[in-house]
């Protein structure tokens, strides 16, 4: 097996040396301004460490990020959880589950911002708004695929209803809490910014506006590799692990 | 005391307008301590039974009574369901830890498992066990809190002899321990006489008791002995027609 792990990794860096190397090459053919090549927006991206607002405008947009994603996962689960297992709330909700579904994030956005003002709440309410409805759509999956005869397990052992929640019930669900979890967190992030770039005064996306309207595409690539690799760092400190964790059963075969 | 006095149990179909009868009349009186088998074809209600008798089922017409109460009411029977029903996602020991009711039985849990021959996959997953190894963890789970009513769905069915023989003596022995009330349901003619004090033959669809049979094989018996084997062939030949249904699927 770890012979096997070995090779995986080995396929990873070459597959990004690869890409690096692409980019190098695609640069040396184009315009420094319109591609700049990886070493320059490596050291712009040091540059903006140390001397610009980079570090606070990560911490200003993780905040949003966090604050609408655990408002629209806890409320998306629990709608999403009562859905798959009434018939008649899913009958009711199903309708106006599909509009949001499909109504447009610049939408929810830009109406967020009209009516309750260009403020904070606004802008956290309308990603919450985005992601909500795709969490309650997996957790409804997740819902309706939980195994009656194992809650009859513990409906005949007469088991605790917080043993119950915690050993029977929440395991069934996991694979698509880690599912909405990985999803949302890539998802929440863009609409994050697109949120700042509207109608907020700080953040990544604020400032990727300004280097648009500069031109300033070096800029505007370290940004977004400076955020990709904070959400890469979520993923492998503390989903990954936790999705080993929860799914150890499964690999232990 | 378990008293059953089902009148009429019912499935709809899926077309949601006929009914699909499985039991009908059956009605029986199972004394406190009494190991009952009920035998009977695929098919004739016999987990509907176990169903109604554990309370996951309340939708039929007649009553039943455990010690004169209503099955929701009284102490959690053990229940070894026809498929072992483990959480995949537990150990072998924390499945059984699930249903333990008191933290004092956690010393059982050992010498149960050393019993059962599981004591060196404790902390396996059921995905690593094997199908007969799965059925011992449900055995297991279903005696530890030694229950004055313990439900039996065809526990040792698809095991080799050696292994169900072994699980049939140990079941023996918490029946004689706690004096439980057993009702074990099971195709297999044999099985039934070498277990039980009584039978119950219940008839296909709609199934109702169509021979109540006290075993008077004196205990220790033999399992596949000759007793058993001599009370089976009269069974079979004073009831050729009662039977004709099981004779197939005990003789596999």
């Amino acid at each position: 097996m770890n012979k096997n792990k070995g090779w995986t990794v080995w396929l990873r860096v070459a597959s990004a040396v690869v890409f690096v190397l692409i980019w190098q090459t695609a640069s040396s053919f184009s315009d420094s301004d319109i591609l700049p090549a990886p070493l320059r927006v490596l050291s712009s991206l040091f540059d903006h460490l140390h001397q610009g607002e980079l570090v606070s405008d990560l911490a200003v947009t993780l905040l949003r990020v966090l604050v609408s994603f655990t408002l629209a996962m806890s409320l998306g689960v629990a709608l999403g959880v009562i859905m798959g297992r009434y018939k008649k709330w899913d009958v009711a909700l199903d309708g106006v589950l599909l509009l949001a579904l499909n109504l447009p994030a610049l939408v929810t956005i830009i109406l967020c911002y009209l009516w309750f003002g260009l403020g904070e709440f606004a802008a956290i309410l309308a990603v919450a708004i985005n992601k909500f409805p795709i969490v309650v759509v997996n957790m409804r999956e997740g819902a309706r695929a939980v195994d009656v005869d194992l809650l009859q397990v513990s409906r005949v052992f007469r088991i605790d209803w917080r043993r119950n929640l915690l050993k029977v019930y929440l395991p069934q669900l996991y694979p698509y809490l880690l599912a909405s979890a990985r999803s949302g967190l890539a998802l929440v992030w863009k609409i994050v910014l697109v949120v700042e770039l509207l109608g907020r005064s700080n953040g990544v996306g604020f400032k990727l506006g300004i280097f648009f309207q500069f031109f300033d595409v070096t800029s505007i690539l370290a940004y977004s590799f400076a955020f990709i690799a904070v959400v890469m760092l979520i993923e492998y400190l503390l989903i990954a692990p936790l999705d080993r964790r929860l799914m150890k059963w499964r690999s232990s075969t | 005391m378990i008293e059953v006095d089902i009148s009429e149990k019912s499935y709809r179909r899926h077309d949601h307008q006929t009914k699909l009868k499985v039991l009908s009349n059956l009605r029986f009186v199972a004394q406190s301590g009494e190991f009952c088998c009920i035998v009977g074809p695929s098919g004739c209600g016999k987990t509907s039974l176990l169903n109604m008798i554990s309370d996951l089922d309340d939708d039929f017409s007649g009553s039943i009574r455990i010690d004169k109460a209503t099955p929701a009411a009284g102490s959690p029977p053990g229940y070894m369901f026809q498929t072992p029903r483990l959480m995949p996602w537990l150990t072998v020991r924390e499945n059984i830890d699930l249903v333990c009711v008191a933290e004092n039985l956690a010393c059982r849990v050992d010498e149960l498992l050393h019993e059962t021959g599981l004591q060196d996959f404790a902390d396996a997953y059921p995905v690593q066990l094997s199908g007969g190894m799965r059925r011992r963890v449900a055995l297991t789970r279903a005696i530890i809190n030694e229950p004055a009513l313990l439900l039996l769905d065809e526990p040792f069915l698809s095991l080799d002899s050696p292994v169900a023989n072994h699980l049939r003596r140990l079941l023996i022995e918490v029946w004689e321990r706690r004096a439980s009330t057993v009702l074990f349901v099971t195709h297999d003619l044999r099985e039934a006489l070498y277990l039980a004090d009584r039978v119950l033959f219940v008839s296909s669809s709609p199934g109702t008791i169509v021979l109540d049979h006290r075993v008077e094989i004196p205990r220790p018996r033999i399992a596949e002995g000759e007793a058993v084997e001599m009370l089976r062939l009269e069974l079979l030949k004073n009831n050729p027609q009662l039977l004709s249904g099981l004779v197939e699927s005990s003789d596999r």
